[in-house]
């Protein structure tokens, strides 16, 4: 293979960007693929920080501690390897970032500043404000846009990944995309791909994801011959803002930096927060887990909050929410550490959160699961590697706070190299049909959506696919529940052949791109709920209240779903995880 | 506005960039809590005008909806504005969209901002750093450079400061607020500060920092509070010292 490999990257947000990076700096020459400008990316969404045991507050923090806290709060489930040298990676990855000029909170002393987060009892996690995401897809961005002057990356913006090219062998040649404002679908060769694509939230209808988390890209791969692994683990944040649009993510650096949640004691209490008495509320979180009060995980949170709001039927004034209250804290500090969420809150909602206690409610908010990737990030397609949340490598069962933009960026920094790697082993394809009929076939798919008569919305039907898998796929699952959701999946399946467009121009038409995601994201469901369905046991963000105990006898496995093209539907194995560092014990906080 | 049963939005819509721009008028349930975006998907689940026709959705950029982003701005109500953080229960009604003026339009309420893009490759914005293997932590820096270096660094490239100023346009080719912002920005960082003769050379000729005519409407749109005007007054101050240190070298 030629000694300047051609490296496609498809996603612009902390994971792709950090692969781009590598590759450039490798002497690659990258195309990178994205929906929207690369700095509009999700990656920006992230808010209150990233892990790395710089152990610069004297608490003899570690690599291992973190390493133990991300194993444990991922309730085991992730093979261990590469978690620990993530975690191993996270404090020059830290070093790096700060070197680019992330404008890191600093101490006294002019060293950066490092705050507490869910599940560990070290302050662990480096912060830019409560924007750190945003600060960091800036940093990396900039160092991108270097690279671009410097004639080493081509940035396709506007253009959707729709398939892989596979060759005669089922090796990945290339890609197909779509150009999103002309329409034209075209074949990309490359020597190796990286997917990056990120989150899966449309699935949930409203989630705290951006517009373009449809697992579109992951789902259309999976459905391709990708092993799709752990889909049933869906995080759902205990703290965000309801929305009409969307939920607004209030990050867990609020409770990090000493915010409390509470209700009033007194069901159907209506009277203004700030007027209960503090013997009138309950924090009821501090109650349950005193050793990590506020800041136990997210799945143990939100459980808590689904408990007290649907099982002792409190909140507020009967409505599903709780209070998220800084209003105890220096409004200086909150300025300084919390400004970003608490513009959002005062933007979005119309309060100020440094007078008033916030309302917030548990939303659907990341995927543990993606597509299966080896240590080296590689899929079980040849050629394709993955990296991010679209993959299902570092966070077990359930992710701990400022683990994911680590995760990114580490996965993005393995998956480059790696794809050199490859690249520089391979031989060539022996022709160039496979683009020719790839780029047919999406063609054709495309005309045929065009074409389609039926009388089914594509937004509607995916509102109600938003409402079923958020009520029977995300808290609390029961088998019967899931069963019957896979059987209204088909249903939906099937409806959407008779999708009818209103929109059949050939110019920045959203409704032929929608659609398309839309039929992606039928497919992932599946995975989603027949995956939760057979996972007969409660293990981190899977709850079922008819298996309340973890089983590590007959479930400490890796869920591996693979697509069967002839009967259109998943297949499921299970593979051991890999537990060869820290033996599993009991999750208790 | 938050009792009333309707809302009703007039949307100025272009097929593509050869099209002639019309309006289209629509009228919603009210749902406590409305945005100009909600109002957007709305419109896309049920694509029918106030007086019944069938009609397309309307096309728009939009990603993050909590206007971090920077995807969604457009003019509201004749006003640069994210549509996301647009509530609808503090908009005068009818609702009037339109796309951003001073930039190419694609479809409907999306534009081209590229521009932006190419005008901080043009400026180097951007820390040289050495490269991403270990090299030990940045420069050290106070709690006050921190502070002063984050508000710039929040620029979400939403393009609503070049909108509305007067002078940007296509005769002066203006940079712009935002990218003379980020020049700031990189030019006070330790290893930023290595290219900012570069930079202050890339502002010096037309379209650079000499264009902006002090109209202040930059800081007063900004949507993350950017102090805009203070960033233009210190590299203006920047590009002339740069000018006539240059001129006692030759």
């Amino acid at each position: 293979m030629a000694s300047n490999p051609r490296i496609i990257v498809v996603g612009g947000g902390l994971a792709g960007l950090s692969a781009v990076i590598k590759l450039a700096e490798m002497g690659g020459t990258v195309d990178l693929f994205s929906i929207v400008p690369v700095k509009r990316s999700h990656s920006v969404c992230a808010q209150g920080g990233i892990n790395a045991a710089k152990n610069l507050k004297g608490e003899g923090d570690s690599t291992w501690q973190h390493f133990d806290d991300t194993i444990y709060g991922g309730d085991f489930l992730a093979n261990q390897p590469p978690v620990k040298a993530m975690c191993e990676a996270a404090p020059a990855i830290i070093d790096l970032l700060d070197r680019m000029g992330v404008p890191f909170n600093r101490t006294p002393e002019g060293l950066l500043d490092f705050r507490r987060f869910g599940g560990t009892l070290y302050h662990r996690t480096a912060f830019a404000g409560a924007t750190t995401g945003q600060q960091l897809l800036y940093a990396l961005d900039e160092q991108v846009r270097r690279y671009e002057a410097e004639g080493k990356v081509n940035k396709y913006e506007h253009w959707e990944f729709l398939s892989a090219v596979l060759d005669g062998n089922g090796i990945c040649r290339g890609i197909c995309a779509m150009d999103l404002r002309s329409m034209e679908v075209r074949p990309f060769p490359a020597d190796a791909v990286i997917v990056a694509t990120g989150g899966i939230g449309a699935i949930f209808g409203k989630s705290t994801n951006s517009v373009v988390c449809t697992g579109s890209a992951q789902s259309a791969l999976y459905q391709q011959g990708c092993y799709y692994a752990n889909g049933e683990f869906i995080q759902v944040h205990p703290t965000s803002i309801p929305g009409e649009d969307k939920l607004r993510l209030m990050s867990e650096s609020a409770r990090g930096e000493g915010g409390r949640v509470w209700v009033p004691k007194q069901s159907g209490d209506a009277r203004d927060p700030k007027s209960i008495p503090e013997n009138e509320r309950w924090y009821f979180l501090e109650d349950w887990y005193p050793k990590y009060g506020n800041l136990v995980p997210r799945d143990v949170a939100t459980r808590a909050i689904f408990k007290v709001v649907y099982e002792y039927h409190l909140g507020i004034d009967g409505k599903p929410m709780v209070y998220l209250d800084l209003t105890h804290i220096d409004r200086k500090i909150l300025d300084r550490k919390l400004e970003g969420i608490l513009e959002i809150y005062e933007k979005f909602v119309g309060d100020d959160p440094r007078d008033t206690p916030m309302k917030i409610f548990p939303g659907m908010h990341y995927t543990m699961g993606g597509l299966w990737v080896d240590f080296k990030q590689a899929t079980s397609i040849p050629g394709i590697f993955a990296a991010g949340e679209c993959e299902y490598q570092y966070h077990g069962a359930n992710r701990l706070g400022a683990n994911s933009l680590v995760s990114c960026i580490f996965g993005g920094f393995v998956a480059g190299p790696a794809a050199i790697e490859y690249a520089s082993n391979q031989s060539a394809a022996t022709s160039n049909r496979h683009f020719e009929a790839e780029q047919k076939h999406q063609e054709e798919n495309n005309a045929r959506l065009m074409k389609s008569e039926g009388s089914e919305n594509p937004f509607r039907l995916w509102r109600e696919l938003g409402e079923l898998m958020t009520k029977n796929c995300t808290v609390i699952r029961y088998d019967a529940s899931l069963k019957e959701t896979d059987g209204k999946l088909c249903e939906m399946l099937e409806r959407f052949r008779r999708i009818n467009l209103s929109d059949r121009s050939q110019w920045a038409n959203t409704s032929v791109v929608f659609a398309r995601q839309l039929y992606n994201m039928l497919q992932l469901s599946r995975v989603i709920a027949q995956g939760a369905a057979l996972r007969s046991e409660s293990r981190g963000a899977h709850y079922k209240p008819d298996f309340p105990e973890r089983d590590d006898k007959n479930w400490l496995k890796t869920t591996k779903a693979s697509f069967a093209p002839d009967a259109d539907e998943p297949r499921f194995e299970f593979e051991p995880v890999d537990v060869s560092l820290i033996p599993p014990r009991a999750r208790k906080y | 506005m938050a009792d009333s049963k309707s809302v009703i939005l007039q949307i100025k819509r272009q097929a593509n960039p050869r099209e002639k721009s019309h309006w289209e008028e629509f009228e919603l349930p009210y749902k406590p809590g409305m945005n100009v975006i909600s109002c957007l998907m709305d419109i896309a689940a049920n694509p029918v005008t106030r007086d019944g026709k069938a009609t397309t959705p309307i096309t728009y950029d939009s990603n993050c909806l909590e206007e971090v982003c920077g995807s969604c701005a457009m003019l509201i109500n004749r006003r640069a504005h994210m549509a996301c953080s647009a509530l609808v229960d503090r908009l005068e009604q009818p609702i009037r969209l339109e796309p951003l003026s001073k930039f190419p339009v694609v479809r409907d309420l999306a534009v081209d901002r590229q521009v932006l893009f190419e005008n901080l490759k043009a400026v180097k914005a951007w820390v040289p750093i050495d490269g991403t293997y270990d090299l030990g932590p940045g420069p050290r820096m106070t709690s006050e450079q921190q502070e002063a270096a984050y508000p710039l660094s929040r620029c979400i490239s939403c393009c609503c400061c070049m909108e509305v100023c007067p002078q940007f346009n296509e005769k002066t080719g203006f940079v712009g607020a935002a990218v003379l912002s980020q020049v700031r920005l990189f030019n006070t960082h330790p290893t930023g500060a290595a290219l900012k003769r570069e930079r202050l050379a890339a502002l010096m000729g037309d379209g650079g920092i000499q264009e902006c005519g002090y109209a202040q409407n930059c800081v007063e749109i900004c949507p993350k509070d950017i102090p805009l005007t203070r960033s233009i007054s210190e590299v203006a101050g920047a590009v002339m010292h740069h000018a006539i240190s240059d001129l006692f070298r030759t």
